[in-house]
């Protein structure tokens, strides 16, 4: 095949919106992939899998029942009605009907006609059927050679291997999300070993940053973030669950442990706290402390919340249409949808309001003090006990004393006395409360009474007092400064789950549903007992699930690729995209499965093969055929994660802390972003110290107003499942690089370091920068902009050294005294310039 | 200024403006991508290379009135309920209803608390604490009949925005700026303003009510703030001059054309365009925001002044916008969350917002403007006809809204809701109504204007149908 007739294909084929870059002219009819997705996203709106909305009572998604119509006579195109339909320009006969803004192109109606031609063979969707794993010869990778097989057939080729640096970069960015140091990049290329790459990969996928990395597209997808989401988006305490899915990672977890310990953490027969805090996936939805919310409603929302969320996680599939209607392309129906929220019907949890503090999560040495505490607060609470009898006593002497006095026995009452008009209110209300019947009292007046005389009346057992007093404190303040983690708990009484008839949560005539996998997937023997979670969670893993697999081996294609083989991330149903290379993702899946779900052995596979390591760049023919890569005969150059963007910058100026986990930090943030929310309404306060330079992945993510830094760069609020992140190119990118403090002190500390630990001609500096942030040397065209820049703002700070300490001002981080002001700030602005480079935000 | 040479480079190259390619989106999109003649229009295109329908409006200003109004105490007069004040609220009105806080209390009816009066010609009656906005009502259509499905204020503002209860759907300036495109020079399409009432009652606003949702990020609302920098990070740091910035930003021109060249990366040339385009902002926005330039009749007509970040600086902002060619403004108004002190609360919010509104309307149509700008009037629902306290709790079955301009017929009031004020009964119309009667004028027919997403054909009003409506246009 020539490179013109693949530019013409795909051409062709981005115009009708179908996705697999294939010629189909000399080519028998593949159903799955040249069919299906015409039926599916023309025909079976009306005349697919939902029953209530069938027209003419014709389905099309059932080979028997098209037939049986003649609406698909097989091999007989010119009576099937369809056909005749299709063709057909009279707006009445016309299918799809013109109301439906539905329109085949006529490569779309060919291909209907060769197909039933042909024989109009069906085929299981392709994504519900198990994945069979190609043969590949002993020694070579099976992603080359199933890349290389369509490669064949295409009449393309590998690219050449991108260079040592290209390829270093590229592995730092893909595997642990930060840049190598020059020296690093130097150890690499002058490493002559023939494993000098494999090496290079062992030692990443080690290191404990791997963990932070992968972490990234993980918590995007189950929606990790720190507030709750609907309208105050108050805190919740969840981020011991971001450390455990680092650890998970770090600990290479196998897939399916990480997926029971996360689904059914709590139900484990080996349940620790461990697999608890994984339990928090349970928690991590949307809810809502609003005034007025309906109890209803919100379990409700929570119980779609939780499908959805499976959905897009484990099996990539969109289910959420099925809340109101059978889906109208997939088989998910809606029992299928309840009865899957079903299985999360026992989770502990309030359904309005605050979210409870969580279970406490403690390092052995934390509980051992914390036990300690709660000792001594036993003890002295026994010491105290030992006397309440005579406190209660001398108590209800002095209650009778009152009485019988009045107010008289209040010194602060007394004529004369010096006592504030509060301290006199205090105990104006004491008397009236003492006055009234104890049985006249409620608990809150009875503390009143009790707090008043122990503090002010009674003299006797002080020391007790004080001491049960502080043990209170101290066991309080410690357990404050400890972790807690929302997770999950069982409740033997789970919720009753009804199917809500077009979602509506005040119909209560719905089926009660029990907890059941999709009646369309393949089914473990159960015995007819009640399903648990762990059920879910078991059958989400198991070898009979074709979805699992290949869902999150498409997500990870699309970390190292750019796109995943099929497009669409979230949805491998009929309205998704057939994968490009349908035996490599089937491949990558069965390698997954057959590993024992070892996800570092997959992006080991996935980074030796010779299609990671290709060059990205293109040649104008391939960029022009392939725009969107979709065949990896190069690799893809793209802007980082938003993250990246951050760390990248804090690394190589040298603030980054990297230390991993703990409590999310805040950076710098535009005064007032927070305006907008309420209840309470709340100030931000930007971190200092080191927790001002940690790693991007650690910010405070608020849902309504992610920081403004990080959504300028795509990342998502997590308000829903993100599958995928945008990755747009806006000026807001521009104004972020350029502005936000975090950026100007970056610059101003990477100055910092060229004037203090680089050469000192202005050449070998502009060399010795170019290798801290691109381990490259600057060109001589390079060179010479960055000189006529230097000398420009030399100029000026030399004149108006007050805007030199303006600008050497920004960030929290100390100001080197020791060097010029003007010539740290003239070279600020290198370091900025470099900052903003596209190269530099781009993994190549 | 200076003689530097991106000061004088307003031309900018609008293909690369386009951004990232068109991954993710419909065939249509990626038709206009490849299609040159759209992508050399003046501003940035939208998707929509050719409107099926005669555009009427060509930018929308949205008046989100947040917190939800109440309906009794501004555009629908009910005697008969003032009438039946204190009395029980009839079991045949609210039986197994959906209420917020009032769902299983006792139900009483609660009159409107101020008096109403007819304005103009049309002799529309509202609340005589108006009467600015009645000295325009020949140019407002009044639609006492709507309806929306949420009840709360966070998912009823989703609703209102994307169509849709569920996070992760774009708003619909996003909507309207990814199919028109966006006139402005060096300004965003899709512009969101907030202003704060004085009431106290100031519900929090969510980002994702500008959100792009599912459509790409460069749709996104964008919000001008009154304090600090207008638009998040405008700003130049401290010690740095326009020049310099200049400076700086030419620099990382140049070492990015220089890596275009060896790369060949498409990309770059759109990352060249925005940092011109940054760089165009730095200084198209600041001087947008000062309107220390209008003449002091118009400060007069608005009642506001410089900078002091009310509604009517607001309204007035939305006006310059509109001159630059902006798509879609959204204003907030927030402060309307009446659950008690209904009375005092609405007048309130009367004097921060009437005489804007009135001052919008008629400043747009002294400039030509008003026949092609659409002005939406709307909060995220209603409120009760029955008192919570001396307040009316959120209510979704009926509710007030208005609109001028755009190709929509003045002094009309359409629909109507039961004596009591209690649920739409004539004409009833919901929001996927008013999106596709908005998208109508705007000249995108409502059914087509699709994308795929999970599975769908996703459209800004939803799956299960709307209606244009058709009786309130020209």
């Amino acid at each position: 095949m020539t490179m013109r007739r693949l530019f013409l294909v795909v051409l062709g084929c981005a115009a009708a919106s179908v996705s697999a870059a294939e010629p189909i002219a000399e080519k028998t009819i593949d159903f799955n992939r040249d069919v299906q997705p015409i039926l599916s996203n023309n025909c079976f709106f009306c005349h697919g899998p939902d029953a209530n909305h069938r027209e003419a009572d014709l389905r099309l998604d059932v080979r028997d029942e098209a037939v049986g119509g003649e609406a698909i006579v097989p091999g007989k195109p010119e009576v099937s009605h369809l056909v005749n339909r299709i063709m057909s320009t009279d707006p009445d006969e016309q299918m799809p009907p013109p109301e439906s803004n539905k329109h085949l192109t006529d490569r779309e109606k060919q291909i209907l006609k060769q197909w039933i031609a042909e024989g109009a063979e069906y085929q299981e969707h392709w994504s519900y059927v198990a994945p069979v794993k190609a043969e590949i010869p002993a020694g070579q990778n099976g992603v080359d050679v199933l890349i290389q097989q369509r490669h064949k057939s295409l009449g393309l080729e590998f690219s050449p291997q991108a260079d040592r640096r290209v390829l270093i970069r590229r592995l730092y960015s893909d595997l642990l999300g930060l840049p190598p140091t020059p020296e690093e990049v130097q150890a690499f290329v002058d490493d002559q070993s023939p494993d000098a790459y494999a090496k290079l990969v062992e030692r990443l996928l080690a290191s404990p940053h791997y963990g932070e990395r992968m972490a990234i597209g993980w918590l995007d997808v189950v929606r990790y973030a720190d507030t709750i989401g609907y309208h105050s988006d108050t805190p919740r305490n969840v981020w011991p669950y971001r450390d455990w899915v680092i650890r998970s990672f770090n600990e290479n977890k196998p897939f399916d442990r990480f997926t029971l310990e996360q689904i059914a953490g709590d139900l484990l027969p080996d349940a620790d706290q461990e697999t608890k805090v994984g339990s928090a996936f349970n928690r991590l939805l949307l809810s809502t402390e609003e005034g007025g919310a309906q109890a209803k409603d919100y379990e409700s929302r929570m119980l779609t919340d939780r499908v959805r969320a499976i959905g897009t996680v484990w099996l990539g599939q969109t289910t959420g249409c099925a809340q109101c209607h059978d889906h109208k392309f997939d088989p998910i129906s809606t029992r299928d949808f309840y009865a899957l929220g079903a299985f999360f019907a026992d989770i502990q949890e309030p359904i309005l309001g605050r979210r409870e503090d969580g279970m406490l999560v403690t390092t052995p040495e934390e509980q051992a003090k914390l036990a300690a505490l709660d000792a001594t607060l036993a003890e002295t609470r026994g010491k105290f006990n030992a006397i309440l009898p005579q406190l209660q006593a001398a108590q209800n002497q002095w209650e009778e004393d009152v009485v019988r006095a009045g107010t008289a026995i209040f010194e602060e009452l007394a004529e004369g006395s010096q006592a504030s008009a509060g301290d006199k209110k205090t105990a104006e209300q004491i008397f009236a409360l003492v006055k009234k019947a104890d049985k006249d009292r409620n608990s809150r007046e009875r503390d009143q009474i009790q707090s008043y005389f122990r503090s002010k009346v009674c003299s006797q057992h002080k020391e007790e007092q004080a001491a049960l007093a502080k043990a209170e404190q101290e066991r309080k303040a410690y357990y404050d400064t400890l972790a807690k983690c929302l997770v999950s708990i069982s409740s033997s009484n789970p919720r009753t789950v009804r199917i809500l008839p077009r979602g509506n949560w005040m119909d209560e005539s719905g089926e009660v549903m029990q907890p059941a996998l999709p009646h369309y997937l393949p089914q473990p023997e159960t015995d007819g007992r009640k399903l648990t979670r762990l059920d879910l969670a078991q059958w989400l893993v198991s070898r009979e699930n074709p979805l699992t697999a290949r869902t999150v081996m498409n997500r990870l294609w699309k970390q190292f690729f750019g796109i995943g083989l099929s497009k669409v991330l979230d949805d491998l149903g009929a309205q998704g995209e057939p994968p490009v290379n349908g035996p490599l993702l089937d491949w990558l899946a069965c390698e997954f499965m057959d590993s024992g779900w070892d996800f570092k052995h997959m992006v080991r596979t996935i980074v030796m093969s010779q299609a990671y390591q290709q060059s990205s760049i293109a040649s104008a023919e391939l960029l022009a055929a392939d725009p969107q890569n979709r065949e990896c005969a190069r690799q893809s150059a793209f802007r980082v994660d938003a993250e990246l963007v951050r760390d990248n910058a804090l690394a190589v100026s040298g603030l980054l802390v990297n230390r991993i986990g703990g409590p999310s930090v805040k950076p710098y943030q535009p005064e007032g972003y927070w305006e907008n929310l309420n209840f309470p309404v709340r100030t931000y306060v930007a971190d200092s110290g080191e927790n001002q330079y940690r790693r991007g992945l650690y910010t405070w993510w608020q849902r309504s107003f992610l920081h403004p830094s990080m959504l300028a760069f795509d990342a998502p609020s997590r308000e829903e499942c993100a599958a995928e992140r945008n990755r747009s190119n806006i000026p807001q990118q521009a104004l972020v690089l350029l502005n936000d403090p975090t950026y100007v002190e970056s610059a101003r500390a990477l100055a910092t370091r060229i004037l203090n630990e680089g050469p000192a001609a202005t050449p070998e500096r502009i060399q010795w920068v170019w290798n801290q942030v691109l381990q490259r040397n600057a060109r001589p065209e390079e060179v010479q902009i960055v000189e006529q820049l230097l000398t420009q703002h030399a100029k000026t700070y030399q004149q108006a050294p007050e805007s030199a300490a303006a600008l050497l001002g920004v960030g929290g981080a100390p100001v080197d005294e020791q060097l010029d002001k003007a010539e740290l700030a003239t070279w600020t602005h290198v370091a900025r310039v470099l900052l903003n480079l596209h190269e530099t935000v781009t993994r190549s | 200024m200076n003689n530097h040479p991106m000061m004088n480079n307003t031309a900018m190259n609008r293909r690369t403006l386009l951004g990232r390619s068109a991954q993710g989106l419909g065939a249509v999109a990626l038709a206009s991508l490849l299609d040159p003649q759209v992508s050399d229009a003046a501003g940035t295109p939208g998707v929509l290379t050719s409107l099926p329908l005669p555009q009427k409006a060509k930018r929308v200003i949205w008046l989100t009135m947040a917190g939800g109004p109440s309906q009794l105490e501004t555009f629908d007069p009910k005697p008969k309920l003032a009438e039946m004040n204190g009395q029980p609220m009839p079991e045949s009105f609210t039986k197994g209803q959906q209420l917020a806080q009032l769902q299983g209390r006792p139900l009483t009816c609660f009159g409107p608390q101020h008096s109403f009066e007819k304005y103009g010609e049309s002799q529309i009656e509202i609340c005589s604490l108006f009467p600015h906005l009645g000295s325009v009502i020949d140019d407002v259509c009044l639609i006492r009949s709507m309806t929306t499905e949420a009840i709360n204020h966070d998912p009823a503002h989703m609703f209102m925005n994307t169509g849709s209860q569920i996070a992760g759907r774009p708003s619909m300036g996003a909507w309207v700026t990814y199919g028109l495109g966006n006139e402005a020079e060096n300004l965003p399409g899709f512009v969101v303003l907030t202003s704060l009432g004085r009431g106290g009652q100031n519900q929090p606003i969510a980002a994702r009510q500008w959100s792009s949702g599912f459509l790409p990020s460069r749709f996104q609302g964008v919000q001008l703030r009154s304090k600090g920098d207008p638009v998040l990070y405008l700003g130049t740091p401290a010690g740095i001059s326009r020049d310099q910035q200049g400076l700086d930003v030419d620099a990382i021109g140049q070492l990015n054309r220089m890596q275009e060249g060896l790369t060949h990366d498409p990309e770059i040339a759109t990352r060249i365009a925005q940092y011109e385009m940054a760089f165009q902002m730095q200084a198209s926005i600041p001087e947008l925001m000062d309107i220390q330039g209008e003449s002091a009749e118009t400060l007069e007509l608005y009642g506001c002044q410089p900078g002091d970040g009310s509604f009517a600086a607001n309204c007035l902002l939305a006006r310059r916008l509109a001159e630059r060619g902006v798509r879609f403004m959204q204003l907030y108004h927030k402060d309307w969350d009446h659950h008690g002190g209904v009375k005092e609360g609405v007048a309130l919010k009367a004097q921060e917002i009437d005489r804007a509104c009135m001052a919008l309307i008629t400043d747009l149509k002294q400039r030509g403007m008003l026949d092609d700008t659409l002005v939406v009037w709307a909060g995220e629902f209603g409120r009760t006809p029955m008192s919570q306290g001396s307040g009316r709790d959120h209510h979704n079955k009926a509710m007030s809204v208005w609109l001028a301009g755009g190709g929509v017929r003045g002094g009309m009031v359409y629909g109507a809701s039961d004596e009591l004020g209690y649920a739409a009964v004539e004409d009833v119309c919901t929001v996927h109504d008013l999106h596709a009667t908005m998208l109508h004028q705007l000249g995108i027919q409502h059914e087509a204007f699709s994308i795929k997403f999970q599975g769908l054909d996703a459209k800004l009003t939803g799956v299960e149908g709307a209606s244009v409506l058709s009786k309130i246009l020209m």
